[in-house]
């Protein structure tokens, strides 16, 4: 039962990070949780990327559209945390739809230089409306603004927790989209357009439901950095941002369900050492991803998948 | 004649210059084995493409079921019950073979899936190499995987783009049965280059030739037709 060895996997996945929570130092604590939504926003990306093969340049847009409808939601709207954490994924998918719309009518290079373009000009908007963004200096949400049902989200605690649980759910669903027949038709489209087509299924539709799912994704793990960070800033909408899930993605593997975690653990403990240890950290990272393209260009899941492990999702 | 399933009017696909279909009238009947035949070149998988939707046609129109599917994209005209398989073959090599033809399946809508997919292997002969990763399959087994993700479609019409080169002598024979098991259900358009393929099976053939068709009949009356022999047959 490959199925069920996957879905035990995952979970031992999952028990594995609660069961870290007590053991961590609480700088540990706070990096697990900012790794544990930004690998939320990479998985939202492998379901575009890793499975459907839609490599966009601009998912920082989708990021910041949950950043920023959480972030002012909380500041100018008086929304509540809870709102907030539901505004986010709402605004992911609108916009990515929108984008979707127009840029699904590119593919390849075309469709990277259009989605570029897009998270340009959203980034561009942020700098622009400065009085209500405050652009690059951005919005620090108070304290007072950060409680979910009487509990603190900025204690290291509740903050980690509320990480899990969105993780967890994302993880899960995750797993059962891949696992479903919608799953197989995302990777179908990947692996052979021509094909599929000729199968009855109109590549246009597919690739925009899978990037409308990739956008909540995104805009739900915006939306929890801005709740869980207090921080909603212009330059988590820069270009950088949309190069960051791709990374993760590449280094633990495209196209599995645990990959964006592992990728985004060891990248942000891979910056994270480097940059203390050098300041040239960059360089480092590069390195890495050198090597990573020339040994393992599948990622380290997506290698470990062909060389045996098959029955991994 | 039975009911036509397919009828197409004045059908045109230009290359450039190159004429590769040229006004072509052509009916399918309802339940037959049609063969199209003709040289390289002539114009056959153009046709079939304009037929499935894969190539927009330059001019003419396209009635399926009495309903016009001219403007229709391919993959709306699959729905309506036009499976093609390719020429070259085009399956998902890195997935499985299983993986293959659940694709067709779900497609279709079949409930449950697994054994409308299984069935459909079973009929190729390829029920034990349902795990296997496709791209590792033999090029025999790949053309048969292709025709088995025809069938789980369940098409109104299937077309057949040289559904046997590179079978072997006894996959043939395999696939011979496939074909007239298929109909009176489903309708056939075969392109075949085997002319002991095309005579066992075709009730009817359709000869192309530069994009233009040049006789169409029944098997002995194509055999007998002088501009065939001369066109295409060659002796
Ligand atoms: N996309 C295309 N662009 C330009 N020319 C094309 C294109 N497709 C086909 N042709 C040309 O149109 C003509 C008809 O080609 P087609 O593939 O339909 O022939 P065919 O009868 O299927 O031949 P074969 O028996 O070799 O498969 C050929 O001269 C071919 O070179
Ligand atoms: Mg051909």
């Amino acid at each position: 039962m490959r199925d069920m060895k996957a879905f035990f996997l995952h979970l031992a996945v999952l028990a594995a990070l609660l069961a870290a929570l007590p053991l961590l130092s609480a700088y540990h604590v706070t990096n697990v949780a900012k790794i544990m939504v930004l690998a939320v926003y990479a998985m939202g990306y492998n379901i575009a990327f890793g499975y459907t093969g839609l490599l966009s340049l601009g998912h920082a847009l989708f990021f910041a559209a949950g950043l920023y409808a959480a972030g002012m939601g909380i500041s100018q709207f008086g929304l509540g945390s809870a709102g907030a954490l539901v505004a986010g994924p709402v605004a992911g998918g609108l916009i990515a739809a929108a984008v979707g719309l127009l840029a699904l009518r590119t593919a390849g290079v075309a469709f990277m230089i259009v989605t570029l373009m897009f998270a340009q000009a959203g980034y561009l908007t942020v700098l622009y409306f400065v009085r209500y963004t405050r652009g690059d200096e951005g919005i620090v949400l108070d304290r007072a603004a950060r409680m979910l049902g009487g509990v603190d989200l900025s204690g290291d605690t509740p903050r980690y927790l509320l990480a899990f649980a969105l993780f967890a759910v994302a993880l899960l669903v995750n797993l059962a989209l891949v696992r479903s027949p919608f799953g197989r038709v995302m990777i179908a489209m990947r692996e052979n357009e021509a094909r599929s087509r000729m199968l009855g299924y109109n590549p246009y539709t597919v690739k925009l439901t899978a990037l409308v799912v990739s956008g909540v994704y995104a805009g739900a793990a915006g939306a929890a950095y801005a709740v869980l960070f207090g921080y909603v800033g212009a330059s988590l909408a820069s270009v950088q941002y949309s190069i960051l899930p791709l990374l993760y993605v590449l280094l633990g593997g495209a196209g599995t369900v645990l990959g964006p975690l592992l990728g985004a653990l060891l990248m942000f403990y891979l910056i994270d050492y480097a940059s203390s240890a050098t300041s040239a950290y960059q360089f480092i990272v590069g390195a890495v991803l050198v090597v990573l393209v020339l040994f393992a260009p599948k990622g380290i899941l997506g290698t470990l998948r062909e060389r045996g492990l098959r029955w991994l999702p | 004649m039975a009911a036509v399933i397919l009828e197409a009017r004045g059908l045109t696909r230009h290359f450039g210059g190159l004429k590769a279909v040229d006004r072509v009238d052509f009916d399918l009947a309802a339940g037959e084995i049609h063969a199209l035949i003709g040289p390289n070149g002539a114009g056959k998988t153009t046709f079939v493409s304009l037929l499935s939707g894969r190539i927009e046609a330059g001019a003419g129109r396209i009635l399926f079921e009495g309903r016009d599917i001219t403007r229709l994209p391919a993959h709306a005209r699959v729905r309506r019950g036009i499976a093609y398989t390719f020429q070259i073959t085009q399956i998902y090599a890195a997935l499985s073979v299983y993986d293959n033809v659940a694709l067709a399946a779900q497609s279709h809508g079949s409930h449950p899936l697994k054994p409308a997919a299984m069935e459909a292997l079973d009929r190729v002969g390829l029920t034990d190499r349902a795990g296997q990763i496709a791209g590792t399959l033999s090029y025999g087994h790949q053309r048969l995987l292709e025709v088995a993700m025809g069938l789980a479609l369940k098409p109104r019409l299937l077309i057949l783009d040289e559904p046997t080169q590179g079978l072997s002598q006894g996959e043939i024979e395999v696939f011979n049965g496939i074909v007239q098991s298929v109909v009176p259900a489903a309708t056939v358009l075969l392109i075949e280059h085997n002319m002991d393929v095309v005579m066992e099976l075709a009730q009817r053939i359709t000869v192309l030739n530069f994009g233009e068709v040049l006789a169409t009949g029944t098997p002995a009356e194509i055999r007998a037709n002088p501009a065939v022999q001369a066109a295409y047959l060659g002796a």
